[in-house]
């Protein structure tokens, strides 16, 4: 038990490198997380949703015809599941949900088992959403079926990412479907709220910097650790409500996640003072901004009424780019093709 | 293999506690290492004058007339005290379906060990000398001595301590709560105290649980960017600091308690912090040791990125900085043992979401071929010292009288392996009844050959 005299300080030491990869392993049809995109994969998703968009419903119903594709949904959801529906069903696909509370999943039956069964009843993709951070990964693993990660836990929500671009881009960028890596230049997004807990917040703000916007982080501390911006480049922190707003071309409001808040208390009327989005903040500090919220937004909560109903609000709008992205995303987790 | 005498010839011994490294023969006799002498000069050899078989160069049977024996050629091997682990989780009793004692120790055995201490948290706990006496009965089929580590408190509960003379007279090694570890100051002070009476160590797993509800891997920005709560590494090093208080407290009015300061063991150190705690401890001269687990000086929380649940354990994977310092612990002396942390769990309990899955990985089979590959061949420690941590210095620590060690005497424990061989580890493979490795597919170096357990041949490889 000697302390011996072989001291020797350790530099940089050669280790071996994770040897999973982050992104996915089974199929390139997959979303699972923004991380895998690159402007490329991101320009041909926005192209195919623009196309698939304007094309005749007759014969868009063609594309994907009677193919099978399930949604398994472990958490509510009104916007998502319906426009993955909408998506899968506009491209002619049969879909079929599976929720929580209306299966075996309530006999104790585990996701790897609910999996492999809809894999039998011939499901070519699984468009899941889960209360539990990397479970796309498991059903992918298990299943090796394309999965599209439709939510999950506190980590990620890559096609909401995906239709909140859409619309900037509508907006900022006439509707361009060919990004670079600069095609967000000179854009600063404002994300408020409760940025732990948000899925939105952690998908907008890996996939936002790859395309030059900026994105900057807004909540107190309970809701947005210091670390939040080593998570990835590109991303800072504005604890003064006014200043981010001043900064913003896009400012995103998030909801308080109480069924995630575990414990942790917080005082909504100091939070409300701080941080709710009111039209006399609005005008005075981003008179021209784009008001964005991925929903279900709380009324007199994070915005107020006459905000999210008001003039530069496009809540509403980013609900209808949902169906695009999603028909564009349904459409690529089938024809990609799987990885040898 | 029943033979009760080998002669293990032609080997390269290394026996760090004796400070031996040269070329040896050894013959094993009832379980005892009889002879170690210089090459071809055992009383084996010499009284026979050629008449023995022994002398082909095979491995095989011999005599020389007096007597039978058994003969290993170990010419271009490393011959070694078998290696010892001092952290398993064997699951019996109560948990059969992930490990048993036969299982387990089948493993130790394919990776060299000879003994292990064995945690309490089965079901029911380890609290009475009757189940530390169950764990040790031959009907159990141990291939490898069992060490029982008893609970502190009654059914890890941090409450009543239990009877620690019986558990020692029934054979535990030292205490502790394991995965439930003592936050009451008072409670882990009188645990420190009777420990001590009862002349045993006090292990703790330093994690201050009123920090890590919920928490499936380390704080920082992986855990943040992946959308897991954090573990903070504050949750080990703070309970270290505070175990480290109480010792350094107890220890200065030692000599009213018979002379005797407190052992503190601080199990699997994952953080910077911990490691610097133990270092200081002993810079004043307490009696305050550590391990540190190999997934703790090579993996990093990066390893978390897929959700792998063959990444989740407790502690967690950390930083860099913190694998980086158990690296640098381990080097300059600091560390005391590398133990595994053996935690089988079934592949159904581990195939689940995340944070549902359980903690814990397997590691008997893949701790010396990691510990030789990084630790000896990569950041150039010692072959002696390497072999020290898995060997002499647990069992030293733990106080496992005549092992670690093969002098004259000792209990003929020897684990003789190709130190050169690479190879790669295959998770379905394994002689553990669980598969839960991280480091399946993973390069090892060092395969063993023979692991002799109490003279017994209890692994032979190819």
């Amino acid at each position: 038990m000697n302390p011996s005299a072989h001291a020797r300080v350790v530099g940089p030491v050669r280790v071996p490198t994770p040897s999973f990869p982050v992104s996915s392993t089974y199929s390139t049809g997959s979303l699972l997380s923004v991380t895998s995109l690159t402007p490329e994969s991101v320009s041909h998703i926005l192209t195919r949703a623009t196309a698939l968009e304007h094309e005749d419903p007759l014969e868009r119903a063609k594309r994907l015809a009677k193919r099978r594709i399930a949604l398994l949904f472990y958490e509510s959801s009104t916007r998502t599941r319906t426009s993955f529906e909408l998506a899968a069903k506009g491209l002619g696909a049969d879909t079929t949900l599976v929720s929580s509370l209306s299966s075996s999943i309530e006999k104790g039956e585990t996701l790897k088992d609910t999996g492999l069964t809809l894999r039998a009843l011939g499901a070519e993709a699984i468009i899941l959403r889960h209360n539990s951070s990397g479970a796309p990964w498991l059903l992918e693993r298990e299943t090796k079926l394309p999965v599209l990660n439709a939510g999950d836990g506190m980590h990620e929500h890559p096609s909401q990412a995906l239709l909140d671009l859409r619309t900037m881009l509508a907006h900022l960028r006439g509707g361009a479907e060919t990004v670079t890596a600069d095609t967000l230049a000179g854009v600063t997004v404002a994300i408020t709220g409760d940025i732990l807990h948000s899925r939105v917040a952690r998908s907008n703000a890996l996939l936002l910097p790859k395309l030059g916007a900026r994105v900057v982080l807004c909540g107190p501390k309970e809701l947005l650790p210091d670390l939040a911006t080593e998570a990835g480049p590109g991303v800072e922190i504005e604890r003064d409500f006014h200043k981010a707003l001043e900064q913003a071309q896009v400012v995103m409001m998030l909801r308080i996640q109480a069924e995630r808040l575990a414990g942790l208390q917080l005082d909504l009327e100091e939070y409300k003072a701080k941080y709710q989005l009111t039209e006399a903040l609005l005008a005075a500090h981003a008179p021209k901004a784009l008001v964005m919220h991925p929903g279900p937004i709380i009324r007199g909560l994070e915005l107020t009424g006459e905000v999210a109903d008001g003039p530069q609000s496009a809540i509403l709008e980013q609900v209808r780019h949902g169906v695009a992205i999603r028909m564009a995303l349904v459409e690529r987790a089938l024809t990609a093709g799987v990885k040898a | 293999m029943s033979a009760s005498t080998i002669l293990i010839r032609g080997g390269h011994l290394i026996d760090p506690a004796a400070g031996v490294e040269s070329r040896k023969d050894l013959v094993l006799r009832d379980g005892r290492v009889s002879e170690v002498t210089d090459p071809g000069k055992t009383s084996l050899e010499k009284v026979k004058n050629g008449k023995s078989k022994a002398g082909n160069g095979t491995n095989g049977g011999g005599s020389n007339g007096a007597e039978t024996f058994e003969v290993i050629d170990a010419t271009g091997l490393t011959v070694a005290p078998g290696l010892i682990d001092i952290h398993v989780h064997l699951r019996e009793p109560g948990q059969g379906h992930k490990e048993t004692i036969a299982t387990g120790t089948a493993a130790a055995a394919a990776g060299g060990f000879t003994a292990v201490a064995a945690m309490p948290n089965t079901v029911p706990t380890n609290d009475s000398p009757e189940i530390t006496r169950w764990m040790q009965a031959p009907e159990r089929g141990a291939s490898v001595r069992v060490f029982p580590i008893g609970a502190a408190t009654r059914g890890l509960k941090g409450e009543v301590l239990n009877d620690f003379p019986a558990l020692k007279a029934a054979g535990a090694v030292a205490v502790t709560d394991d995965g439930h570890p003592i936050l009451k100051d008072g409670t882990m002070r009188e645990v420190l105290i009777q420990a001590t009476r009862a002349g045993l160590s006090v292990v703790q797993h330093a994690e201050d649980t009123r920090m890590t509800g919920g928490c499936s891997m380390n704080y920082g920005p992986t855990a943040f960017r992946l959308g897991l709560r954090g573990m903070p590494p504050a949750a080990e090093y703070g309970l270290v600091e505070r175990d480290i208080r109480l010792v350094t407290e107890l220890s200065a009015n030692g000599k009213g308690r018979g002379g005797h300061s407190p052992h503190l063991h601080v199990a699997h150190t994952s953080t910077a912090q911990a490691v610097a705690a133990v270092r200081q401890a002993r810079r004043n001269g307490l009696r305050v040791t550590c391990e540190v687990a190999p997934h703790h000086f090579l993996l990093t929380e990066e390893h978390v990125a897929a959700y792998d649940t063959h990444a989740k354990m407790n502690p967690p994977l950390r930083s860099e900085a913190d694998r980086d310092a158990m690296i640098q612990g381990i080097l300059d002396g600091v560390v005391d043992a590398i133990a595994t942390d053996h935690a089988p769990h079934a592949a159904f309990e581990k195939e689940v979401e995340f944070e549902r899955a359980p903690n814990g990985i397997t590691g008997l089979e893949t701790a010396l071929g990691l510990s030789l590959k990084w630790l000896h061949g990569e950041w150039k420690l010692p072959l002696g010292r390497v072999l020290s941590l898995l060997s002499a210095q647990p069992a030293a620590l733990l106080g496992f009288r005549g092992r670690g060690t093969l002098t004259v005497g000792s209990f003929a424990d020897v684990v003789i392996f190709d130190p050169k061989a690479e190879w790669a580890f295959r998770a379905k493979d394994s002689k553990s009844k669980s598969k839960n490795t991280p480091f399946d597919g993973w390069t090892m170096r060092g395969k063993v050959r023979w692991t002799i357990s109490e003279g017994r041949v209890v692994f032979q490889g190819s």
